[in-house]
């Protein structure tokens, strides 16, 4: 009997930690990630006709449903920002850089990103940026890899 | 009137790093202090509540070893929330509103110096748009403190008189953290952390426990307990989009003050701003004088225990109340990033 169990081999099974499953992002977020894949900027269209990036899956005031998509020119202005200068393992920049919220070229809302700058003597609100994408985009918010300052 | 008083509130020191204390230890002194305190056995208690984060501890329900603090036996009716114990107390106080419990035993804990609390505190964030880019609590924060800085709406010196005022109160505070006075010339001298913020402007890492027991006001006067009694409480919250609020102001703050019975006479105010701007946005968004004595415990910058700290604002104005300092005072607790839920709770002298 013991010499039979211990010609048995030990039982294994392999043990993913994570969700197992895929699931959709809905009608809103799905459209705008998958957007940022290809490269493009979608906002949100509310029914005021106001433009809002990110978009929101329901209007921020109203709470109406949002339904129409509407692409946007790949750049905005500062609204806010601070100053890391020693970034952790985890910030999307190895590097000091900025905390940046961004309002889109004639839109509504602001986006969260970091901004790729030199120093902090170049940031500063109002600036002007612009988008610098992923080289390898996958439909994540991380496909913005960073935005960075727009010279015209 | 609700009918509701606050008859005992017990801190553990607020301690940069407990070392090897587990989380029951850090909640078996306070509750049997608070209890003590009161005169009330466990027994007596009609119903716990407790705040906390399992992402403190890093495992799904770790919340569950707490109880071992309480003695679950025989069997008590107990609740938790995944949020600051102010929101515990908050749904005792639902609870008492609709009859369905005479008391309560509240409790918060954290124990943050295991892990990096700012960064451990990305995974509350929307987890589309701002989770996968791990901004940490204190960056967010500094976000904030330039709308400010930029809008006017609070300068360099004033965010400093903030950082001197909690240090100046906490002197008469032995639970908290950071008690060493500070100077204009000294803060003006500090580097910056994340600019605009200073390491001074923000909330230290705390670890500590707090608890706080409620009852009806007859009971209280049955007993001969001296009380604080609740006027009202509410909580209002904003989006969780940062870029769709405007972080200059909090209307959730002002409508929960509103809401919770904000008057003229209030004499002091605790105010949850872990960050030193926060503290002047929450007093121009409350309308409050500035006759209105502000953090007279030192405040989140003397001290800020995760999931704690809101509770220990209100058992901190009870306590004065009750030492009577003050006639009617404000408590504030707040969650999520740059003040997005605001818990507002009016006391006064029974």
């Amino acid at each position: 009997m013991t010499d039979t169990l211990n010609e048995l081999p030990p039982l294994t099974q392999d043990f993913e930690l994570g969700f197992t499953y895929t699931r959709s992002l809905g009608p809103v977020l799905s459209r705008f990630l998958t957007g940022l894949r290809d490269g493009q900027v979608l906002a949100a269209r509310t029914r005021a006709g106001t433009l809002l990036v990110p978009p929101p899956e329901f209007e921020p005031v109203s709470g109406a449903s949002i339904k129409e998509l509407e692409p946007v020119a790949a750049e905005g202005t500062v609204l806010s920002w601070c100053w890391v200068s020693q970034p952790s393992s985890s910030a999307p920049l190895n590097k000091p850089f900025a905390w940046v919220l961004v309002r889109f070229e004639g839109c509504d809302g602001a986006m969260l990103h970091a901004l790729a700058a030199d120093a902090k003597e170049q940031v500063h609100t109002g600036m002007r940026v612009r988008v610098r994408w992923a080289p390898e985009r996958v439909g994540n918010v991380k496909d913005i890899a960073c935005f960075e300052v727009h010279k015209q | 009137m609700t009918d509701i008083a606050i008859v005992s509130y017990a801190q553990a020191p607020m301690v940069r790093d407990a070392g090897c204390a587990n989380e029951v230890e850090l909640i078996m002194p306070v509750i049997n202090e608070a209890l003590q305190a009161c005169g009330l056995a466990r027994t007596d208690i009609d119903f716990v509540c407790s705040g906390s984060a399992d992402y403190l501890q890093g495992a799904p329900f770790a919340f569950v070893a707490g109880v071992d603090a309480l003695g679950a036996f025989p069997p008590i009716k107990e609740s938790h929330v995944e949020m600051d114990a102010a929101w515990a107390l908050y749904e005792c106080y639902l609870k008492m509103l609709a009859g369905d419990i005479d008391s309560a035993l509240i409790y918060g804990f954290g124990k943050s110096s295991p892990g990096n609390l700012p960064e451990v505190l990305s995974l509350q964030l929307d987890p589309y748009y701002l989770q996968p880019l791990c901004p940490d609590s204190v960056s967010l924060a500094a976000l904030q403190a330039r709308a400010m800085l930029d809008a006017g709406r609070c300068t360099r010196e004033q965010m400093n008189e903030v950082v001197i005022n909690s240090r100046r109160q906490a002197q008469k505070n032995p639970r908290a953290q950071l008690r060493k006075p500070v100077s204009q010339e000294q803060l003006q001298a500090e580097v910056d952390w994340i600019a605009p913020l200073k390491k001074s402007d923000c909330c230290p890492i705390s670890d500590g426990a707090s608890a706080l027991v409620i009852c009806r006001e007859s009971q209280a006067r049955e007993m001969g307990l001296p009380y604080a009694r609740v006027v009202g409480m509410d909580h209002r919250i904003e989006s969780h989009m940062l870029g769709f609020r405007d972080l200059t102001d909090s209307p959730s703050a002002r409508n929960a003050a509103k809401s919770a019975g904000l008057h003229n006479n209030i004499e002091a105010a605790e105010l949850h701003a872990p960050f030193s701007h926060q503290e002047i946005l929450l007093r121009q968004s409350l309308g409050l004088s500035e006759n209105v004595d502000i953090n007279p415990s030192g405040g989140a910058l003397a001290g800020n225990v995760m999931m704690a700290a809101g509770l220990d604002r209100i058992g901190s104005m009870a306590a004065a109340i009750l030492r009577g300092d003050y006639k009617f005072g404000l408590a504030h607790a707040t969650s999520g990033p740059c003040l997005q839920q605001n818990l507002v709770t009016i006391l006064e002298a029974a």
